[in-house]
């Protein structure tokens, strides 16, 4: 008797718990994946990682998923500060602490969005830092 | 856009869209991808370099150390274990015995044309770019530190402390080897290195930045008009950075 109680009660109880158990997503800012949420929930992993060997090896830096990107979006705040992936309150921990993964990433990157995002963009001839800006200086002063 | 049109190369291919075919023989197909080839990234046909000038380096500057510091985000541990701190660019003092002429130049990775911790690195960390920069894919450094006892200029560090907080452009971490990466992550968006952005506004400009490979740059022309060395010559590693009034 005893156990058709508890079988009973985790058939109908399971549903609630499971709700609570579910890993609570931190909201995220600007416009959803155009490959929707299941894809990225998937994918993501993939996508990084064959984004850091080109990137790293090749140079390539104008890829659509790295892990800058993702805290453009993706950063929890809190206390004014978004938080590190020390705080499990961070948008990766959510999920990776529920599913037990481990993730490496963040011994060497930082967990979160850039102070500035001078280097995201190409630098424009005019800039002074830029090579070609620079390689005028110098022409000029070799004359 | 190209690691998302990766992604999709599948689908691309199973809908036939946006492929262009040709075949060359029977069973032998070459097949065009629609606008996702395009060439970016590192230029197999450069090969970035420095020269420096030690006649115009001051012995009392330290500021393209700072600047690499300060871009780069290491230097800045306060585990107080200077022995062990991480140090990807250094101020040299030469003494010539002989005069008593001393001259001061910053040394970094030599960025060697055949690199020597490239060769022994057992992982395959410690490599090359197409345009001649040598770095640390810290994805796959193990942290052996074969390539810091391979080098001949000292130019590579090990992290021993954690790290937090590093910089977007340069991702650091414990346990892995590290050097100067001729700030690659400027030069890839079109920028100058800051070590010699530092030393331009220093008003020394010691550092001559460019391309070794375009005969017309001023750095190859520099080098043809004047007289400069590689450290370490005997080695015949063909450094990309070179010396000048040594």
């Amino acid at each position: 008797m005893r156990l058709i109680l508890l079988v009973l009660a985790l058939a109908f109880g399971a549903p609630a718990l499971a709700n609570d158990l579910l890993p609570i997503v931190p909201t995220a800012i600007g416009d959803p994946h155009p490959e929707g949420n299941d894809f990225m929930r998937r994918n993501h992993m993939d996508m990084m990682k064959h984004g850091r060997d080109l990137t790293l090896r090749e140079g390539e830096r104008d890829i659509d998923a790295s892990l800058g990107q993702c805290f453009d979006c993706h950063a929890v705040v809190e206390d004014g500060a978004p938080v590190t992936y020390d705080n499990e309150k961070h948008f990766c921990r959510t999920c990776h602490d529920y599913a037990a993964v481990k993730v490496d990433c963040f011994m060497c990157h930082r967990s979160t969005p850039a102070e500035d995002d001078l280097n995201r963009a190409m630098a424009k001839p005019e800039d002074a830092d830029s090579i070609a800006a620079y390689l005028a200086r110098v022409a000029e002063e070799s004359q | 856009m190209t690691n998302r049109a990766e992604l999709t190369r599948r689908d691309i291919l199973k809908s036939g869209a946006a492929v262009a075919s040709v075949t060359l023989a029977s069973g032998v197909t070459l097949m065009a991808f629609g606008g996702t080839a395009d060439a970016k990234g590192a230029d197999a046909g450069k090969r970035w370099g420095l020269l420096i000038d030690a006649g115009k380096c001051d012995a009392n500057c330290n500021d393209c150390v700072t600047a690499c510091s300060t871009e780069n985000g290491w230097g800045h541990s306060d585990h107080g274990t200077p022995e062990t701190d991480v140090q990807w660019i250094r101020k040299v003092t030469l003494k010539e015995k002989a005069t008593g002429r001393t001259v001061s130049a910053p040394v970094m990775c030599q960025h060697c044309e055949a690199p020597p911790c490239v060769d022994v690195c057992p992982t395959g960390a410690s490599m090359q770019r197409p345009d001649g920069i040598v770095l640390v894919d810290k994805h796959t450094c193990i942290g052996c530190r074969y390539c810091m006892m391979a080098c001949p200029f000292k130019a590579r560090s090990f992290v021993h402390e954690p790290v937090t907080d590093q910089k977007v452009g340069a991702p650091r971490g414990t346990g892995t080897v590290e050097s100067c990466t001729l700030c690659v992550h400027r030069v890839d968006k079109g920028r100058i290195p800051a070590c010699v952005e530092a030393c331009e506004q220093a008003g020394h400009s010691a550092i001559l930045f460019g391309d070794l490979n375009d005969p017309e740059s001023p750095i190859s022309k520099a080098l043809e008009s004047y007289p400069s060395i590689a450290l370490r010559d005997d080695l015949g590693l063909n450094p990309g950075v070179r010396y000048q009034n040594m």
